[in-house]
């Protein structure tokens, strides 16, 4: 199966249909968009079970070449971190496009198009071996969804894609800066080659702090945050969860690609600043998710409260916060991708996202509640679902690195529950007053096939997660590893009271790498 | 078989929860119901070999859970002497209110929900229960949580309902943060979250120091107080103990399986599978023991006050869980896990008794508004009593004879004065919270059992009454409402409720209803007598308990045997005292509590007011809350953040002229175009250079 160029043909099959979509009418588009995610969707299928996920597989895998000029190639690839987003892009793929079944009325064919060209580059993100293919799918990826924004979002989506622009902008030209110069430096563009090429620590600080600055804005990191809010309220439900979904994960994917094993020693010096960025985007966006009145607006805060924890995780440097944040970034792309679906569901039904129209919901709409409760729920990392052993994974693993780094970041499990189900409480508890609201009828088939394999997912991803966590392992052992050389000593470390017993627990590896850093 | 006690309500639980609709009440309460009968059944088997002696701890793995790097969570479950008490305890209350909501719940439309989330309450807490890992253990606390928030606010429809489910939810998360720091520090420290293997590694660490929020600290004190916090949030003791009361907004048969006898003693008996943890920092057990002697005090002055008979209930939980803490911060950790056993059965009975006098009074819950029920539903009275007597420990000290509270509750302070130190404290405070409940629990009976009836008052009843006459029924007399209206000498204060029946019968429940009374009735008189030997004989609970995790302590309870006389005999007298101030007040003198509340003004409204912890939280926390939220959003996102940041920028551009103007013009694809434009060239460069 390896020879077979598995990558290529599920960059194709969009892409093709996304061509077929723009030369048809809206019927027809539809179904062409449909077809074409649900063919990478099975293509996604058998991608992961061709995935070699033993011990002594190869980290790269499906890789494949074609020089297309000077050092610029087509050079593909994946490892097990970029095949469970693979994975997650294909499964919420057509779950979008039937999100916008009956909600996007014009310009139907060039709607399904932007969404099919958007799946090909996030693929593309994830599946690129080539430094500059990976930029180019990186950035371009931008495109439909400011198509997307701008001509089927709300009343302000121009003011809301022109400041999602003016973030990335910035970002990306330094990250672009700083590719060039790594690629002269290094004689590369081979990412797998420059993920293992030990550049000078001095200049690892600007090649990091450039990427940062890309990676910061997609996360998205306070104080780089404030797009977020007013792309999503402004974009189409389905523009939402592939925001939340997906291209948010851009961000930690890039982290976990890019800055960590190719600057280890400026991630360990800069640690502190993604630390303290995160603290405060944990404090600040939960308290302001907890005043807001518009249900989007709620959960795009309650998103960057979240990755939060992912930067976090990312930066504790040991396999639980890495492998933790890998989960919290699935998880969160299920779960919020989930919640926004739930908005678009009654979005659809009464054309408003204010959350204090609804209300009792529980009453005239069951399995909607039951569904938006599972959903809840897992963002507020109940255990059994997704979102808590990515969480739980996570700050303990940054627990080691340092404690009141974890105790503030846990204060994000209780702020969650505060604004989550002060959120459920409005929307579907309460008596039913308005008439308009009790005359909301219950999920549609359309919309049962959209939410029940997502929670399905969801208590999957909960209950037996190492079907997630197994094809990662290594991968994330590989970083861990790269690392190891400069991982700063966590303040938690145990100094033994009684040296004859007490020395033998816990204590070694922490003093090992106190030991280690220079 | 332990597989089957624990996942057979699971099954129930989404057979009847997604079922719903679509089978129909009586499907869906005969398959959890059954069910949970099929659980208990099997489960005392299994816990009467553990109290014969010679069965051993046993581990069924099932699958693997979580696993990264050295950390393994399974799942799995374990069954020793501890869990084999709990099953019981879990099963038989859970079995016997499934039975018991058959009744309560007759009217509700939406009983498959009901019944679902309580199997869904009974799967969460055996989870946590059969743990044998501190990530299982937290699966369950949490699931259990997640029950109690849907039952708190089954009725949604009331705001007062779906806040206090919230407030439930949201206290016990900050128990939680406790409990996962707590997780994660224990598997720094030990490598592992298995619950054995960090118990046989927890002694090695005893003195060792470790780095806690920038300073060194004794490591086990961290850890159990960490893990302490958890149990205090989930446990409700004082401080996080805001959102028990509330939550007796939930259906009364809820507020007698999860919110008495079973999820809130998820705390204390969290601190006895660890015990041996507990037992490596003294610091950590004094803590437990002056938190849970504070939280015993505080809800017995609160109880004393309080009107609504579900709130002296759950006031009342509330101040026994504080003398199973304090029996666990003491070192007696066996008198701890037998005042949870018997005052699972008694205090069940209470609240189910409650349910039963609230679905008599046509769900009327205040006392005030009772009066002379005794003859109108006796079982439910002789229920009730036998619940009081059990609470209040009635019992000849030195003898065998006395219900199950005066096994447990006088082995718990008879140990706290054996243990000396905080024990001391412990015992005072014990003594006197034995007589303020003594005196509440007689109250409450007096109230609503005795005197004359003060129906007429009640919304709730004329509701009822008025409805009868709707329906042309039942017409009763009219001079029925002035009878009595001479009796009570409280009638002469102007907010004294009215005398009088008005009109209105209450009905003794049905035996769907009565038959889990008399079966915990049993309980509440025999549960002391049959099982002490197992819990609290320094032999017997040695043998007993040593197939357990639990640190029992043979020394101590010889010495609580061999306590002076006057401490054995100090909780009969003031059980004694306690009823006959509550006679005097209630039934010779009834003009006491007002002249009291009149003289003690402020006192009054101190403890009315639940010593405004309330008020305090809300001060600090909640409002502060929503108004940095404001302040961050709308200074700090759009005044700051926004302000100089994008919207300055494109100030800026724009100010700058026409060629960028055009730019912030909103064509998208030109942004895009420049941008690839310009990656093409300078990748060009770069690349072929």
């Amino acid at each position: 199966m390896n020879g077979f160029p598995l990558l290529s043909l599920m960059l194709g099959v969009p892409m093709a249909g996304a061509v077929a979509c723009l030369y048809s009418n809206a019927a027809t588009a539809r179904m062409i968009a449909l077809i074409a995610t649900v063919i990478n969707l099975a293509l996604g299928v058998v991608l992961w079970l061709n995935f070699d996920q033993s011990a002594s597989a190869a980290q790269w895998q499906f890789q494949e070449y074609a020089p297309i000029f000077g050092r610029f190639a087509w050079a593909l690839g994946i490892d097990g971190i970029a095949l469970t987003l693979i994975a997650l892009t294909v499964f919420l793929m057509p779950i979008c496009i039937l999100a916008s079944w009956e909600a996007i009325e014009k310009r139907v064919g060039e709607y399904m198009a932007a969404f099919l060209f958007m799946e090909t580059l996030m693929i593309g993100v994830f599946g690129a071996q080539d430094i500059f293919l990976f930029y180019i799918f990186f950035e371009a990826g931008l495109i439909p969804m400011y198509l997307i924004i701008g001509i089927w979002g709300g009343v302000d989506r121009i003011y809301a894609s022109y400041k999602f622009f003016l973030y990335t902008l910035l970002g990306s030209v330094l990250m672009l800066v700083a590719m060039l110069w790594m690629t002269r430096e290094a004689g590369t563009t081979d990412i797998p080659t420059l993920m293992a090429y030990d550049f000078d620590p001095r200049v690892q600080t600007w090649l990091w702090l450039a990427f940062f600055a890309s990676f910061a804005v997609k996360m998205p990191m306070w104080p780089v945050h404030t797009w977020l809010p007013d792309a999503h309220v402004q974009a189409p439900t389905a523009g939402s969860v592939i925001l939340a979904g997906v291209l948010l994960k851009m961000g930690g994917y890039g982290f976990i690609r890019f800055s960590l094993p190719m600057f280890p020693d400026a991630s360990a010096q800069f640690a502190w600043l993604v630390f303290g960025l995160s603290m405060v985007a944990v404090i600040y966006t939960s308290l302001v998710a907890l005043v807001q009145s518009d249900m989007k607006k709620l959960i795009a805060y309650s998103s960057v409260a979240h990755m939060a924890i992912v930067t976090v995780g990312l930066f504790a440097f040991n396999q639980a916060g890495i492998e933790g944040a890998m989960m919290v970034m699935l998880g969160h792309g299920l779960v919020s991708g989930a919640l926004f679906l739930c908005v678009g569901v009654i979005y659809d039904r009464l054309h408003t996202r204010e959350i204090d129209r609804y209300g009792g919901l529980s009453i005239n709409m069951p399995k909607y509640a039951l569904l938006f409760l599972l959903f809840t729920m897992a963002s507020v990392g109940l255990p059994g679902t997704s979102n808590f052993v990515g969480e739980f994974l996570a700050l303990m693993g940054v627990y080691e690195a340092s404690s009141l780094v974890a105790l503030v970041a846990t204060t994000g499990i209780i702020l969650g529950a505060a604004y989550m189900l002060y959120l459920y409480r409005r929307v579907a508890f309460g008596d039913l007053t308005k008439d308009d609201v009790r005359a909301m009828p219950d999920l549609s088939a359309r919309e049962l096939v959209m939410l029940v394999p997502i929670a399905l997912a969801v208590l999957w991803m909960g209950v037996y997660p190492e079907s997630f966590l197994r094809p990662m392992r290594a991968d994330v052992q590989a970083v861990v590893a790269r690392l190891a050389h400069a991982k700063p000593a966590g303040d938690a470390h145990v100094t033994a009271g009684k040296p004859q017993h007490a020395a033998t627990h816990g204590a070694p590896e922490t003093h090992e790498a106190a030991g280690e850093a220079h | 078989m332990i597989v089957y006690i624990v996942l057979l309500p699971l099954l129930a639980a989404i057979i009847a929860g997604l079922g719903n609709k679509v089978l129909g009440k009586l499907p869906a309460k005969l398959v959890t119901t059954g069910a949970l009968f099929a659980s208990c059944a099997m489960s005392w088997p299994i816990f009467l070999s553990y109290v014969a002696g010679g069965a051993e701890p046993t581990t069924v793995p099932l699958f693997t859970w979580l696993q990264s790097g050295s950390f393994n969570a399974m799942w799995e479950l374990r069954l020793d002497a501890l869990t084999a008490v709990m099953l019981v305890v879990i099963t038989t209350v859970s079995a016997l209110v499934h039975l018991y909501s058959w009744g309560y719940m007759e009217e509700e439309p939406d009983q498959p929900r009901f019944f679902a989330y309580l199997s869904l309450f009974t799967f969460a807490m055996l989870m946590l229960v059969t743990a044998n890992n501190l990530l299982q253990m937290f699966f369950g606390w949490e699931g259990v949580g997640l029950a109690s928030y849907l039952l708190i606010g089954f009725w949604f429809r009331k705001p007062s309902a779906s806040a206090a489910a919230i407030k439930a939810f949201v206290v016990n998360r900050v128990g939680d943060l406790g409990f996962m720091l707590g997780i994660f520090g224990t598997y720094l420290v030990f490598d592992t979250i298995s619950i054995p293997e960090i118990l046989a590694a927890a002694p090695s660490m005893a003195g060792s120091t470790i780095g806690f929020l920038g300073s060194r600290l004794d490591t086990m004190t961290v850890l159990c107080l960490l893990l302490f916090v958890g149990a205090c949030g989930k446990s409700a003791q004082l401080g996080l103990h805001t959102w028990l009361p509330d939550a007796m907004e939930g259906p009364t048969p809820v507020s007698a399986l999860i919110h008495a006898a079973t999820m809130v003693t998820a705390g204390v008996f969290m601190v006895c599978r660890l015990s041996p943890m507990f037992e490596t920092s003294e610091t950590a057990l004094h803590v437990v023991t002056y938190v849970g002697a504070a939280t015993c005090l505080f809800a017995a002055t609160v109880g004393t006050v309080q009107t609504d008979i579900k709130r002296v209930i759950a006031y009342s939980t509330c101040s026994q869980l504080g003398y199973m803490f304090f029996a666990a911060g003491v070192g007696a950790y066996g008198a701890a896990m037998f005042h949870l056993f018997t005052h699972a059965f008694f205090k069940a009975l209470l609240f189910l008794g409650a349910g039963s006098v609230i679905h008599a009074m046509h769900h009327e819950q205040d006392m005030r508004y009772y009066g002379a029920l005794r003859k109108e539903i006796p079982i439910t009275f002789w229920a009730m009593t036998a619940g009081t007597l059990a609470i209040t420990g009635v019992g000849i000290p030195g003898t065998l004879f006395g219900f199950a509270g005066f096994f447990s509750k006088d082995s718990i302070i008879e140990s706290a004065y054996a243990a000396g130190g905080p024990g001391t404290t412990a015992f005072i405070i014990g003594v006197f919270a034995a007589l303020l409940t003594s005196f509440y629990s007689w109250r409450l009976v007096f109230l609503t059992f005795f005197g004359a009836p003060r129906w007429a008052g009640s919304e709730h009843i004329q509701h009822a009454v008025h409805d009868a006459h709707g329906h042309g029924d039942h017409h009763d007399h009219p001079d029925e409402e002035d009878a009595g209206h001479h009796d009570s000498p409280s009638h002469a204060h102007s907010q004294g409720p009215v005398v009088g029946t008005a009109g209105y019968h209450p009905h003794e429940s049905p035996w769907v209803m009565l038959l889990p009374l008399v079966v915990l009735s049993a309980g509440a008189v025999l549960a002391g007598f049959l099982f002490h030997g197992a819990f609290i004989d320094p032999e017997g609970g040695a043998q007993f308990w040593d197939a357990s995790t639990l640190a029992f302590n043979e020394h101590l309870m010889h010495a609580s045997h061999e306590v002076p006389k006057w401490v054995k005999w100090s909780p009969f007298v003031v059980m004694l005292t306690g009823l006959t101030v509550a006679w005097l007040a209630y039934i010779r003198h009834t003009d006491w509590p007002a002249r009291f509340t009149a003289t003690f003004r402020e006192l009054y409204a101190f403890l009315l007011n639940k010593w405004y912890f309330d008020e305090l939280y809300d001060a600090i926390f909640v409002k502060p809350a929503f108004s940095i939220g404001r302040f961050f959003w709308k200074r700090g996102d759009i005044g700051l953040i926004d302000r100089f940041g994008p919207n300055g920028m494109a100030a800026l551009v724009v100010a700058g002229g026409r060629v960028t103007r055009r730019l912030q013009s909103g064509y998208l694809y030109t942004y895009a175009l420049v941008m690839l434009m310009g990656l093409a060239a300078a990748v060009t460069w770069a690349i072929t250079r």
